[in-house]
């Protein structure tokens, strides 16, 4: 396990390296100079040049990737020049939220994922399993800030039973908070239960015609028992990893969610700072973001060893 | 939400392909809707239809009438005709972006997978880098510092679709260049050229067609999302996904202007993803697949 684990981390470290890198090059992508927008229309050449060295942009590109990547390594992530605001703090502020919504809308699209697929799995080929394996299909069409849509009207718009945005903390209104959370997370879970439920649904299938499971029946243990104690554990580690990396993925991908709903979450800090042009936040955010994404992708890496003996003994 | 997720959607168990006959009906209407869409995204000019930015103050929100077949939006524009207009961007951006995957990915692929070694080592770790972005906050964060216009959104969708292609068009080289076809090809004194170009060029080319279709799919999404969020093609020109932004502000007076756009993006998605898979099962190189 730990020449595993180590082997691993040394593939990390490249990795890590590069998004730096690759983060450090899309900011640089910015036409004409960061100077200039900065000081916006109050810039004078004096001005500009004195920023320009104040900030270190006068030096070619690899001595600023480098100074840059030593403040990153030391925990300065940089500093919002609207607000003086630092990117750490603005981070530490919103990914409460953005947890938050994460637990909840992985919690929802297991609770719809699991069940479904387990029905679909001892059913298999019967019109209700592709009923839904043809709805899983149809819901890739279904892009989710037009479930945002279709939910608000639903249930904001028409019935009125849920607000559409509105956040509030949840040391004030426990309750409130809760209730501005149910819709964005339903949001991100229609998204998630089909993903869920193929995946668990094939494994599931496969792990039923093992000979244990038929060893089980023979026993004439009760079929909810073989399926729920016998057949889903060890049906259950795409499911694992795919639960995995969807959390990564959404530390940043809900910004189209946390924005419909007004969540003040990673993701609409995210846009927010493209709103605002605030091109520091914006590049101190992807770098986190992004570091997040690769880091839930080691540490999935890392479960995936721990529930299969197998990959880390060396076929991986 | 974007293109990594092209890798998940390659491995789901085709719904259409146990079907047996329900499978050309769906089939033949989802190339219908694509055919007419196409064209009206293509005459668009042509058409008898009212400018797309023509604003009628007097008409804001109004329903279908027999000058506005699909009513007005909320600065009195034309439904249809915006519909019609934000097709070609939709399009435009769906069909482009992925050709750029296509082409360099496909080719990165091939090598990669024909040639191996060292080659193909970096390719890979190139491809798992670029994997590492989320890419929707990649596509976003790209086009904010690049500036909002359709050729930026088209190159920065492009490139994220790159890693996608490869790592096809690397597993399905890989599946092919041992077998006998290439080596009796090897052994004949071919050249590397010859047999990536005549003898595996022709067995990839499909596989990555079907893949490409989604990546269409997959494309007009993101698009949408994009302009959805303000940050796509900037106004006035129509494009569904703002259309859709739009016309959230209005869903408790006039649902309608959000949900045709969005109606429109989701059977012109849906129509993709079912010509791609139907593709797909039909190229599928695993046994059984058909």
């Amino acid at each position: 396990m730990a020449r595993f684990v180590g082997r691993k981390l040394l593939h990390l470290l490249p990795v890590l390296l590069a998004v730096t890198l690759l983060t450090f090059l899309i900011a640089s992508l910015l036409p004409g100079d960061l100077a200039y927008t900065i000081l916006g229309d109050q810039a004078t050449p004096e001005k500009v040049a004195a920023l320009r060295a104040q900030m270190g942009l006068d030096l070619p590109i690899w001595q600023r990737y480098l100074h840059w990547l030593w403040d990153v390594l030391q925990g300065d992530f940089g500093r919002s020049f609207r607000t003086g605001e630092t990117v750490l703090a603005a981070v530490a502020d919103r990914l409460p939220v953005s947890i938050e919504l994460m637990l909840m809308a992985e919690g929802l699209g297991l609770l719809i994922g699991i069940p479904l697929a387990i029905l679909c799995a001892v059913r298999s080929g019967s019109a209700i399993d592709r009923f839904l394996t043809g709805l899983a299909f149809g819901k890739l069409s279904l892009p989710s800030f037009m479930v945002a849509i279709l939910l608000i009207y639903l249930f904001a718009v028409t019935l009125g039973w849920l607000p559409a945005t509105g956040w509030v903390p949840f040391t004030e209104d426990p309750i409130g908070n809760l209730r501005s959370f149910v819709l964005p997370a339903l949001t991100l879970a229609f998204a998630e239960w089909p993903v869920l439920m193929r995946v668990l649904r094939s494994d599931m299938i496969a792990t039923l015609q093992e000979d244990y499971i038929a060893m089980a029946k023979a026993k004439g243990l009760h079929p909810a028992r073989i399926l729920l104690v016998h057949a889903l554990k060890p049906s259950s580690l795409t499911l694992v990893t795919v639960t995995g990396i969807n959390i990564g993925r959404l530390i940043g991908g809900a910004l189209i969610v946390e924005t419909i709903f007004a969540l003040p979450g990673i993701g609409r800090l995210l846009v927010g700072a493209i709103y605002a042009r605030d091109f520091i936040i914006l590049q101190g955010v992807v770098l986190f973001v992004a570091i997040g994404f690769v880091l839930v992708n080691f540490i999935v890496d890392m479960l995936y060893a721990v529930l299969d003996p197998r990959i880390r003994h060396g076929r991986a | 939400m974007a293109v990594l997720e092209l890798e998940g959607d390659t491995a789901l168990v085709s719904p259409v392909r146990r079907r047996g006959r329900r499978l050309g009906g769906l089939f033949v209407a989802a190339l219908f809707w694509v055919v007419l869409i196409g064209l009206a995204a293509i005459l668009a000019n042509v058409l008898p239809i009212v400018s797309p930015t023509d604003m009628d103050f007097l008409g804001k929100r109004a329903p279908p009438s027999a000058a506005h077949l699909l009513g007005t939006d909320q600065l009195g524009r034309d439904m249809l005709s915006r519909l019609i207009y934000g097709a070609r961007i939709s399009l435009t951006v769906g069909l482009l972006s992925p050709v750029i995957g296509l082409v360099i990915g496909g080719a990165l692929g091939m090598l990669a997978g024909y040639f191996g070694g060292r080659f193909e080592a970096l390719t890979v770790g190139g491809v798992d880098v670029l994997l590492a972005f989320p890419p929707l906050v990649f596509a976003l964060a790209v086009t904010a510092y690049l500036g909002q216009s359709a050729l930026n959104i088209t190159l920065v969708i492009g490139v994220l679709s790159i890693p996608a292609f490869t790592r096809v068009a690397r597993a399905v080289t890989l599946s092919l260049a041992q077998r006998e076809f290439v080596v009796a090809a090897q052994t004949l004194g071919a050249t590397h050229m010859r047999i990536l170009l005549r003898e595996l060029l022709p067995n990839v080319a499909l596989p990555l067609m079907a893949f490409f279709l989604l990546a269409v799919a997959v494309t007009i999404v993101v698009e949408g999302a994009l302009s959805f969020l303000g940050l796509g093609v900037p106004p006035p020109a129509p494009s569904w996904g703002s259309m859709i932004g739009e016309g959230r502000e209005s869903l408790d007076i006039a649902p309608w202007l959000a949900f045709l756009p969005a109606g429109f993006m989701f059977a012109t998605v849906l129509a993709f993803n079912v010509i791609g898979d139907t593709l797909r099962a039909l190229t599928d190189p695993r046994p059984g697949a058909l």
